[in-house]
């Protein structure tokens, strides 16, 4: 028997404006339609989603509870030393079969009737299978292996698990290409994380404008003031920005340019010239909240990594953290921070990174703005939903670039995304 | 600390609250004696023994610049918060200094008048004698411990 899949049809329909990449239909923010189609063609669709570190499940039977766009999934580590995911619902009647985050466990069985999967997901056990005393039971063609709970591929690099629904997805070094494998490699090749705390922030807005803002190498010494005046993250320092082939991915970075700041304080004048809030009088009575070190040995202060369709590295001086952004409905995203040091870090070390995160997170110097501004663009195109955002920054490419004044990396997104739709 | 250590705690984070809900906020770095801790973390990551936390100064100058950057710096709405705190438990005092944990719970009132239940949770905290003043007594250490792990749009005024 031949199988033709049915690919099924878009709830919405969205007509793409002329301008191309430099115009994005603020009806993707809003549109319940277009949300479920997201959930279908990106997250179940041929992508990579990030699921967890491997450092969180070290031993055979560690488990952690998380989520590919609205699915909830189970990620495990069997006695194989392997790593498997599936999603967390019963295959028989729905219910979810795992209900603590994290933990260890031999099997999953779900409350409601007892159907037991083993660490892979397979279904190894029926309560009342056979019925009681000959009567009742299942039907005597029901076969186990026919009922699994539904399973994910799984690829882990340099410590970091991906998750994937699709069979069609290429292999994730491929997926993500050699520039941002680099760059992942750079933060977090050979070693090994250690959770320093894990927060959530729930953002009033679009997913879709969290992770537009994070690939925004344009606002960032704007919006946030704590970077500019403390010349942590100037436009004028030595940068720029990677987009990968399909734009969906991202870096953006930074070095401090000593051979500039030395001979001239002329950044300063730059942001006084646009009339952008800068001001150098600004002093810290502790400034032990920066003091860092060169962990790379390249003098790059900050690197914003974006894999599609939600997930950030980012390394702002020793503050290392993964960002995993969960839609949550067309006007809620759920934002879930783990901050990182490593198995080796001096207590001098690790200290820096604890005092350093005042910089990130929920309340965090130079992110704090970040947790509000989607939901200023959320409320403001409350009654635009026929008219589109410009994106114009920089040309009308998706291409990486020396220079940070860009929105090449948004609208490298925008390229995956309606790669990804279909618009 | 004198049998009255209860009532001296109970005094100064009433006075706390109501600088932070009501008063200047520049006043908040002075609850805390110059070499202190603030912490604002979660109860998962406070029970795991995770040291990360939203906020973290490690000296009274760190909870001033926190102040600063908030009035001069970051952007958020206006908003205000409401703290309603239940009685101070004393866990332990030396005379010197006692260990206390007190409840609260904290609304958050948007410029638009929203109002919503923003955070609940517990203080952990260590109060010392002030030098000066025997009648009162400072904050050495401050762990906020909020119960859920998820906070709202943002976090900026302090708890």
């Amino acid at each position: 028997m031949n199988i033709i899949p049915i690919k099924p049809a878009r709830r919405a329909s969205i007509a793409w404006p002329a301008e191309g990449l430099t115009r994005v239909p603020y009806a993707l923010f809003q549109d319940e339609d277009v949300y479920a189609d997201e959930q279908q063609a990106i997250f179940r669709g041929p992508n990579w989603s990030y699921l967890c570190l491997e450092a969180e499940l070290p031993n055979p039977g560690d488990f952690r509870s998380t989520f590919v766009g609205d699915a909830p999934v189970v990620v495990t580590r069997d006695a194989d030393g392997e790593l498997y995911a599936f999603e967390n619902r019963c295959a028989h009647r729905g219910a979810m079969v795992c209900l603590e985050d994290q933990g260890n466990a031999k099997d999953f069985s779900c409350v409601y009737h007892a159907w037991t999967y083993n660490l892979q997901g397979d279904l190894v056990g029926v309560a009342f299978k056979d019925g009681i005393n000959g009567k009742g039971g299942m039907k005597p063609d029901f076969c186990l292996g026919d009922h699994g709970l539904r399973k994910l591929r799984v690829a882990s690099l340099h410590g970091l698990v991906f998750g994937s629904f699709s069979d069609d997805v290429p292999p994730l070094d491929e997926y993500l290409g050699d520039a941002i494998v680099e760059r992942i490699a750079r933060v977090l090749e050979g070693r090994t994380p250690v959770v320093l705390g894990r927060f959530t922030q729930m953002l009033p807005n679009n997913w879709k404008l969290y992770f537009e803002n994070v690939k925004d190498s344009y606002h960032a010494s704007i919006l946030h003031l704590f970077f500019t005046t403390f010349q942590l993250n100037r436009l004028s320092q030595r940068g720029g920005i990677i987009v990968d082939e399909g734009g969906g991915h991202h870096v953006s970075y930074s070095a401090v340019d000593h051979s500039a700041t030395a001979k001239q304080q002329k950044p300063a004048n730059d942001y006084a010239e646009q009339k952008i809030r800068s001001e150098s009088e600004h002093h810290l009575e502790d400034t032990s909240v920066l003091a860092g070190i060169d962990e790379f040995d390249d003098g790059v202060t900050l690197q914003i990594l974006s894999v599609f369709p939600g997930f950030v590295l980012q390394q702002i001086q020793n503050a290392i953290a993964v960002r995993q952004i969960l839609p949550r409905g067309a006007r809620q995203t759920e934002l879930n921070w783990t901050y990182l040091g490593f198995d080796d870090d001096t207590p001098e070390l690790r200290e820096m990174r604890l005092r350093q995160a005042n910089l990130v997170g929920p309340a965090g110097y130079v992110s704090m703005e970040d947790g509000c501004v989607g939901g200023f663009v959320q409320r403001g195109i409350d009654a635009a939903s026929d008219a589109n955002s410009v994106l114009e920054m920089g040309g009308d490419s998706a291409e990486s670039s020396a220079s940070r004044v860009t929105e090449a990396s948004i609208r490298g997104f925008w390229k995956a995304y309606r790669n990804a739709m279909g618009y | 600390m004198a049998q009255d250590v209860q009532q001296l705690i109970a005094r100064a984070q009433a006075q706390y609250v109501r600088c932070i809900d009501d008063g200047d906020l520049a006043e908040w770095p002075d609850f805390f004696t110059p070499a202190c801790v603030y912490k604002i973390t979660t109860a998962d990551n406070y029970r795991r023994g995770l040291p990360g936390a939203m906020i973290y100064a490690a000296s009274r100058g760190m909870l001033v610049d926190r102040v600063a950057s908030l009035r001069d710096a970051n952007i958020y709405e206006r908003h205000s918060y409401r703290h309603v705190l239940g009685q101070p438990f004393v866990l332990s005092d030396d005379g010197n200094e006692a260990r206390s944990e007190t409840s609260f719970m904290v609304a958050r009132i948007m410029r638009d008048g929203s109002t919503d239940l923003f955070a609940t949770g517990r203080y952990c905290d260590v109060y010392v004698r002030h030098a000066d003043a025997v009648d009162e007594v400072k904050l050495r250490e401050r762990i906020v411990v909020c119960d859920s792990s998820r906070i709202d749009t943002l976090l900026a005024l302090p708890l």
